[in-house]
């Protein structure tokens, strides 16, 4: 926080006006939708829209109570686990062997950051491309060996689809922050394991493993958001959901119940227990900045 | 030096090139598809030479090729992904680098609850509040407009806790002396804090490019009217699996043309893009 003591100017009309635009926006575009979502959540319309009535927590016990919700949960949890992982894992690998390499880091870099620009929807579609069962070659290549592969048709293999592509897009962005953590390891530590007789392996695993703990947690919580709220495109262009219910996220499913099902109580219910998972996911980002790593 | 060792190096390039590979193929596949004849697509497996039909697609695609498909050209579908683009980066910089400045640099009664109001839509992404969201957009008439497509995303806590830390690093005796040469609050901004801030702009314009370009969920509600999709919805619209006469050939080089952008602007502004990534983070 700002020391009392700083330099300051001393307007006093001034500075309400440079937050002027900033506040004028967060307030209609973010307080106002976000409290309506809490005030209908607990609210219950009749389905032509005429009359509305206060029904306390009732939407939140239906949904928590509705099999398709908690399928929802458990889907978005296996999603999520599955990607942070995968992402966070190969990214590691690739950093570990970019702090290696002397000559040519700078090139391996630059094709390794690009598909940070591609949209998650796109990420999507591209692994649909390779893998759907029409055209795809490599779904072509997997079918020839005698694999039934079809990713519309059995869910596990759409989940399996989708997990790939959000885990894809993410590499990039995770292989940055692994490389800024690795540079900021002191190499005179390895190097004392070194000569204590630590190899190669053991010195990974007690040293720089755990000295990277403060970025692979930071990145966990990154990625648990980044599928939790960046990936609904990709489920949107790859599964729609499907199939039956096998990649229905909790966003996914806030959409679709409000606004291919137009069921309100229960979608301004699902809106405000994602907020309460954001609120949680956040606190635990920002708990941990204080502690974090200061990249040189 | 402990990593002395060739053969370990040597495995170290094995891998990265390996990795490479992955993370470019599904890119490279698309490419390739796109100069392929629809028959070709259609006929797996694909070759992984590029075929003999860039120019023929990339043509058929630019000049009314999309069009047929989706209602819209793609020459239009790209100007209003870079319309959103644009606008989101540029405002989000303007209004979050002003409220910093009031923040960092006044004293004013309310100041740290107005600093909490604007930290606090951290935790309220679109995708918590859509259903609400869109009913205020309704209301205002903001459906199938650039300002419904750019206004509500321009607010970011992130970009003004940014230059909040970047702002409280600038020394007291800076503010001190340019006050006593007779700078009032606006020649400080423009003639000091602008130029200081220089990179941390290009840094977060990067970001926020990209940001814009890829958003989803947003343009999906906000846009109803073929014209004012961007192409991420626009493609979403042409792929159908169902339907027997999908042009793919021309969906593969919208695909490419869709993801080219951005991906100059990163590589291109690598610099800035790196160091903006890791410091908006910390």
């Amino acid at each position: 926080m700002a020391s009392s003591t700083r330099v300051t100017f001393p307007n006093k009309f001034l500075p309400y006006l440079l937050l002027a635009p900033q506040l004028a926006i967060t307030a209609i575009f973010f307080y106002w939708p976000a409290s309506q979502a809490i005030y209908q959540s607990v609210l219950r319309e009749d389905p032509f829209g005429l009359s509305t009535q206060f029904v306390g927590l009732d939407n939140f016990r239906r949904v928590l109570g509705d099999p398709n919700y908690l399928n929802s949960l458990q889907v978005t949890v296996i999603f999520s686990v599955a990607t942070a992982l995968i992402a966070m894992a190969l990214a590691l690998l690739l950093a570990v062997m970019a702090d290696k390499v002397i000559r040519g880091k700078g090139i391996y870099r630059t094709l390794l950051i690009w598909p940070y620009a591609v949209a998650p929807a796109i990420a999507g579609m591209l692994w649909l491309f390779l893998f759907n069962p029409s055209m795809g070659t490599l779904a072509y290549l997997f079918r020839s060996t005698g694999y039934n592969w079809d990713p519309l048709l059995n869910g596990d293999q759409a989940m399996v689809l989708i997990v790939s592509a959000a885990a894809w897009k993410q590499i990039s962005y995770n292989f940055l922050f692994f490389v800024a953590g690795l540079q900021s390891i002191p190499k005179s530590l390895i190097e004392a394991a070194a000569i204590d007789g630590a190899g190669e392996t053991k010195r990974f695993w007690t040293i720089v493993f755990p000295l990277l703990a403060p970025t692979t947690f930071f990145l966990l919580v990154v990625n648990t958001v980044y599928a939790f709220f960046d990936t609904f495109g990709i489920i949107h262009a790859v599964t729609g959901g499907g199939p039956g219910k096998a990649t229905e996220t909790l966003v996914y499913k806030v959409y679709n119940d409000g606004f291919v099902n137009l069921i309100l109580g229960d979608s301004a219910a699902q809106s405000v227990i994602l907020m309460i998972i954001v609120i949680g996911l956040t606190a635990i980002q920002f708990r941990y900045v204080e502690r974090k790593v200061h990249y040189g | 030096m402990i990593q002395n060792n060739p053969v370990g190096r040597l495995i170290a390039h094995v891998i990265l090139i390996i990795g490479i590979l992955i993370v470019a193929f599904p890119i490279y596949y698309t490419f390739v598809a796109s100069t392929q004849t629809l028959q070709e697509i259609l006929r797996p497996p694909l070759s992984l030479l590029p075929g003999g039909h860039f120019w023929e697609n990339y043509s058929a695609a630019l000049f009314g090729g999309v069009g047929r498909i989706g209602g819209v050209g793609v020459d239009r579908l790209l100007f209003n992904t870079l319309v959103m683009a644009l606008g989101i980066a540029i405002g989000k910089i303007c209004i979050s680098i002003l409220s910093a400045y009031a923040i960092v640099f006044f004293r004013f009664p309310g100041r740290m609850i107005f600093f909490w109001l604007i930290f606090i839509t951290l935790m309220l992404p679109v995708e918590v509040r859509i259903l609400p969201t869109y009913k205020i957009m309704v209301d205002l008439g903001l459906i199938d407009t650039y300002t419904g497509l750019i206004l509500p995303l321009m607010a970011s806590a992130t970009a003004t806790l940014l230059f909040r830390q970047f702002f409280m690093t600038i020394p007291g005796e800076l503010v001190e002396a340019a006050r006593v040469d007779g700078a009032g609050p606006w020649r400080f901004f423009k003639d000091i804090l602008l130029p200081l801030s220089k990179t941390n702009i290009a840094a977060l314009f990067v970001i926020l490019f990209i940001y814009g370009w890829t958003q989803y969920l947003w343009p999906l509600l906000m846009t109803n009217r073929n014209d004012m999709s961007t192409i991420v919805i626009g493609l979403r619209k042409m792929i159908s699996f169902a339907d027997a006469d999908t042009e793919w050939h021309l969906v593969m080089v919208t695909c490419i043309l869709a993801i080219l952008p951005p991906i100059v602007v990163v590589v291109l502004m690598q610099r800035w893009f790196v160091r903006g990534l890791v410091e908006t983070e910390k």
